[in-house]
């Protein structure tokens, strides 16, 4: 699938460059992008350190047990094949938690703590399992209840007016992802194969 | 009420990180009696590594994204689909940010603060791409960072159901606009 799309991409794009005289840019924004890439990922340095370092306390302090285990009816229901009282209910919950209130700094940080805890019940390393893609699904749907303050910022007095339009959309797009991902999980193409190709 | 409701929510925003960084390590430390410090320099080396090991899925995917945007292919596509889209009630002037936003964070928001430009803040067509601002994600970006940083190569159905929560998420701030704005 990524595949497809990720070469499609690229091929599309030297395609119509070429139709709208455009291609330098495009060869510009493969070069400058790789460069982007690297800067956002060093970025993230810092911050994940910082995450990581209190997620560390909380999980040596057990905390991070206690909040999973507050949740349990939720996330059996979401992530069946993760052990109920395991450490990456805690991350997920507390990731969700972070974007719910626009923290995005410090939401990928326990995001991605939790992926790493969710790989360590992976068998297949390069393959993503049934909770990673509903966990990811969740993500991508932004569960955010506070506007995002780029938007706020930009919008003024008006943003009171969308706060109650964003937060349905928003819960229409996070059951639209729970749903297409239980959906999508039985389907045979997306099944997880034992032999890779 | 919802001017009342911003202000709690940005109010708790606001003290929710701070309450974090001094409550694990006091319930860590006075109650459970955790080496806190030491905790935490454990915990923080592994941000090195995470941060490294994202490199090469956020060069695929941003590659292949800012190439897709500077060749001109974005505004292509948007002139094709538009005329479907307007069919069933989508503006021309939303489908822009709609296509943009699982692609990348800061053309939406460019794309966004084009709307507020040229329409104006009390404009249905800014109140819906705020909206959509707000209830999709990049998601492009979030699953390379995500399944990149422990190694997932394999995504299998996870980008298709992102990209259906966003659909989802931007025709419900089509149809929620217009039913409350437009009486």
């Amino acid at each position: 699938m990524l595949n497809y799309i990720w070469f499609g991409l690229i091929f599309i794009s030297v395609v119509v460059g070429t139709i709208t005289g455009r291609i330098d840019l495009v060869t510009e924004a493969a070069i400058s992008m790789s460069k982007t890439a690297v800067e956002i990922a060093i970025g993230l340095i810092g911050i994940m350190a910082l995450w990581l370092g209190i997620m560390k306390i909380a999980e040596e302090s057990g905390l991070i047990k206690i909040i999973a285990k507050i949740i349990k009816p939720i996330t059996i229901r979401l992530f069946p094949d993760v052990p109920v009282n395991h450490p990456a209910m805690g991350s997920i919950v507390l990731n969700m938690a972070a974007n719910m209130l626009g923290l995005g700094n410090a939401a990928t940080p326990l995001g991605l703590k939790a992926m790493k805890e969710l790989q360590e019940l992976n068998e297949q390393k390069d393959t993503a399992t049934d909770a990673m893609c509903t966990f990811l699904a969740i993500n991508t749907s932004s569960v955010q209840i506070i506007l995002p303050a780029t938007v706020v910022g930009l919008m003024g007095a008006s943003s009171s007016e969308i706060f109650i339009t964003t937060i349905f959309a928003t819960s229409m797009s996070t059951i639209a992802a729970i749903f297409s991902v239980k959906f999508l999980s039985k389907m045979d193409r997306f099944k997880i194969r034992q032999e890779t190709k | 009420m919802t001017e009342s409701l911003i202000f709690i929510t940005n109010q708790m925003s606001k003290y929710i990180i701070p309450f974090l960084l001094v409550g694990i390590p006091f319930y860590g430390l006075i109650v459970k009696k955790v080496k806190v410090y030491e905790s935490f320099v454990e915990g923080a080396k592994d941000g090195f590594d995470i941060a490294l090991r994202i490199i090469p899925y956020l060069v695929a995917i941003l590659v292949a994204v800012g190439m897709f945007r500077a060749s001109g292919a974005m505004e292509l596509f948007i002139s094709l689909i538009s005329p479907i889209l307007n069919v069933i009630g989508f503006p021309a002037e939303n489908v822009p940010l709609a296509m943009m936003r699982p692609l990348s964070g800061s053309g939406s928001l460019g794309l966004f603060t084009d709307l507020v430009n040229e329409y104006g803040t009390d404009s249905i067509y800014t109140k819906i791409g705020a909206t959509m601002f707000g209830s999709t994600e990049t998601t492009f970006y979030v699953l390379a960072v995500y399944f990149g940083s422990v190694g997932i190569r394999k995504s299998r159905h996870a980008l298709i159901a992102g990209l259906i929560a966003d659909t989802v998420g931007v025709i419900a701030a089509v149809y929620i606009c217009k039913l409350i704005f437009i009486a």
